[in-house]
């Protein structure tokens, strides 16, 4: 098929699921953060509180759309704007499988390769300060601008641990496009020792991707470095003066960049689609999976905690067999497995953001900036020359 | 298709830079700024230098103009005040203006002939790994005297916005 | 449809025309601020002529002194606006016309 149809179907069909993906991960963050503080989070709005981002949806649209009398007009309104449309971009360079062929047509499971992919990821980053720094100050509102330049100051301050956690892996795999560091994690040490970048032999990289990890919580604004738009400290911080859709699009480019920074980590640290253990058998992993959930579905359906569960537990487990049958089948394994694995690990990289904020304390803002650059940095640059001299010797 | 991004983009930094040198508040300025080295580095990477494109974007517009963005919202810099302007800078400014351009596109006409035409995809030169080898080989010396010069630049600019000891 | 590739010269065009921006943003602006920025501007345009030759000379050469260019750029917008910073604090303003201590 003709290459930019290609192209614009593979672009229709991520940013649909991109969107969908950020609509349930404020869904799956409500109901893990309330069974962490053991209470049930959304519960009413549909099965389980599944139509809750519906509800939340049509209340931020109806919501009254407010434009304080002494805001610049023009960057209160630029920076949401600058916001998401900087949050949604990386998704573009994004590889979520291998080279598939679908009814004669070949193509990669990526909207667009760039041969300096992962510079252009870190180059929308940096962008992506004006959306938060210009918040803060158009808002005409000594809250705002604190929490605007707090935020901004935190951003800029661990990009470099950030940049230097992501280079480390880039000198094992001498590649800057996605692709190609992907498939430099192909393979299997010693028969099972898959070769993923924590695990790459002249220094595996460890510490690099746990850099990377608590950089990436301070890059997102997520606890336990969350004081520039914590409720409590500074009213809203830099989103205060904005409402309905508005502040929706602060909501969203926060979930985007979450999205985005742990398919990153994937991508250089956990092998990106590479399963865990070699091929013929971890291709049954996902199908074992669901038909272990869909029996402790049936299990639970037999002994029901409430008079609903009787009936609504069996539904579940059917659904579990049925995406359970769907991965059995031989000719679409080629493409869902890869997939699958992909998004089992930037699943568990997004269940450990959300563990966190339940779990951790937040930081003061001077602890958190002395944290930045009396500690990750000089870590992130050991990392650095370690990686360089074992790379060199070996 | 490149003619036509070509021709968008340049308008685009074209408007931007009007707007630099025109717009009074200094905030409009720096976002225009940000705007002209955005295009600048869409124009990079149609010539082929893709590293240097990811580089101005990253450099230029994710930490210079950061920082410029910063000093303005911390200064709390207002719009410009109008002052009297000497009668010869209103007079004979905008023509000594146009007559510099009107000499600059006449010296490049008359080298027109020998220049090649910019096609998408036909100088691939410009990868990290290009650049690194030459920047490591043979341009050691300015490599390490401007990691120096960024040394000096660092204390410099701690020494100068430090507060006073009193 | 096969539309005629841009010629090199718009490049070098492109470069002087914000070249020529830049020199006026510097001549005529009053707040110290933007006459930085200006100067931005001008080592943006510079940028754009080095690597159009280099796409014609077909060597990357002009991509290093571009990348000397950015660096050096970057490290003079650091300290002129810690410059900047001092020279507000100490005379508490911004119009470079009002600096004049030392005017006769």
């Amino acid at each position: 098929m003709n290459f930019y149809l290609v192209s614009l179907i593979k672009l229709f069909i991520v940013f649909a699921i991109f969107m969908q993906t950020l609509a349930y991960l404020q869904w799956i963050e409500r109901k893990v953060l309330a069974h962490i503080q053991t209470r049930t989070g959304p519960l009413r709005v549909g099965p389980h509180g599944l139509l809750q981002p519906l509800a939340d949806v049509f209340k931020l649209l109806t919501k009254e759309d407010l434009l304080p009398p002494y805001v610049n007009r023009f960057f209160y309104l630029l920076s949401p704007f600058l916001a998401v449309c900087l949050a949604l971009i990386s998704i573009a360079v994004i590889p979520f499988g291998p080279e598939i062929n679908v009814f004669g047509t070949r193509t990669y499971l990526q909207v667009t390769d760039l041969h300096v992919g992962i510079l252009f990821v870190l180059a929308i980053s940096a962008v992506s300060v004006y959306g938060v720094a210009l918040a803060g100050w158009s808002s005409n509102n000594k809250y705002s601008l604190l929490g605007g330049l707090r935020s901004s100051a935190q951003i800029i301050s661990y990009e470099l641990p950030l940049t230097l956690a992501i280079v480390s892996p880039l000198l094992l795999m001498n590649q800057l496009s996605f692709r190609a560091i992907s498939d430099g994690q192909a393979g299997y040490y010693l028969g099972f020792i898959p070769r993923w970048a924590i695990f790459q032999m002249p220094f595996p990289q460890i510490f690099g991707f746990l850099i990377f990890l608590i950089a990436a919580f301070a890059e997102t604004n997520r606890v336990p470095f969350d004081l520039p738009e914590a409720e409590n400290e500074l009213v809203a911080g830099f989103h205060t003066e904005y409402s309905s859709m508005k502040f929706a699009g602060f909501f969203m480019a926060e979930y985007a960049n979450m999205i985005t920074i742990t398919c990153v980590a994937t991508l250089l640290f956990l092998g990106g689609w590479h399963p865990l253990f070699p091929a013929p058998y971890s291709n049954w992993v996902p199908t074992a999976l669901f038909i272990f959930a869909a029996a402790i579905a049936f299990f639970h359906a037999a002994q029901p905690a409430r008079k609903i569960d009787r009936y609504s537990f069996p539904v579940v487990g059917a659904i579990a067999l049925i995406i359970a049958a769907i991965f059995a089948v031989p000719v679409l394994q080629p493409i869902i497995v890869p997939i699958f694995w992909f998004l089992a690990k930037v699943g568990l990289l997004l269940f450990v953001f959300i563990w966190v904020r339940g779990t951790l304390p937040r930081f003061r803002y001077d602890q958190l900036m002395k944290f930045a650059w009396t500690f990750l940095f000089p870590c992130a640059l050991a990392n650095l020359l370690l990686t360089a001299l074992f790379v060199a010797v070996f | 298709m490149d003619t036509v991004l070509f021709v968008i983009f340049a308008i685009v930094s074209l408007i931007c830079a009007f707007n630099v040198v025109l717009q009074t508040h200094p905030i409009s300025s720096a976002l225009s700024l940000v705007g002209v080295m955005g295009s600048l580095a869409v124009l990079y990477l149609l010539l082929g230098a893709e590293f240097l494109a990811m580089t101005q974007v990253i450099v230029y517009g994710g930490a210079v103009m950061v920082l410029f963005v910063f000093t303005i919202m911390l200064l709390n810099a207002g719009s410009e005040k109008s002052s009297s302007k000497s009668w010869f800078a209103q007079i004979a400014g905008l023509p000594l203006l146009l007559a510099f351009v009107a000499l600059m596109g006449f010296l490049i006409k008359g080298v027109m002939p020998a220049l090649p035409a910019v096609r998408f995809g036909s100088f691939i030169g410009g990868t990290a790994e290009q650049i690194g080898r030459l920047l490591f080989t043979e341009y050691l010396l300015p490599f390490e005297v401007i990691s120096i010069l960024i040394l000096i630049a660092i204390l410099g600019a701690v020494v100068l916005a430090r507060k006073e000891i009193d | 449809m096969h539309i005629s590739p841009v010629p090199l010269s718009w490049y070098l065009l492109l470069s002087a025309l914000l070249f020529a921006l830049g020199v006026a943003g510097f001549l005529y602006r009053k707040s110290i601020i933007t006459v930085f920025m200006s100067i931005e501007l001008m080592l943006n345009a510079v940028n754009l002529t080095f690597i159009s030759f280099s796409y014609k000379l077909r060597q990357i050469d002009g991509h290093i002194y571009a990348f000397f260019v950015m660096v050096v750029a970057a490290a003079e917008a650091a300290v002129g606006l810690a410059i900047i910073l001092t020279i507000f604090k100490n005379r508490g303003t911004l119009q470079i016309d009002e600096v004049d201590s030392m005017k006769l």
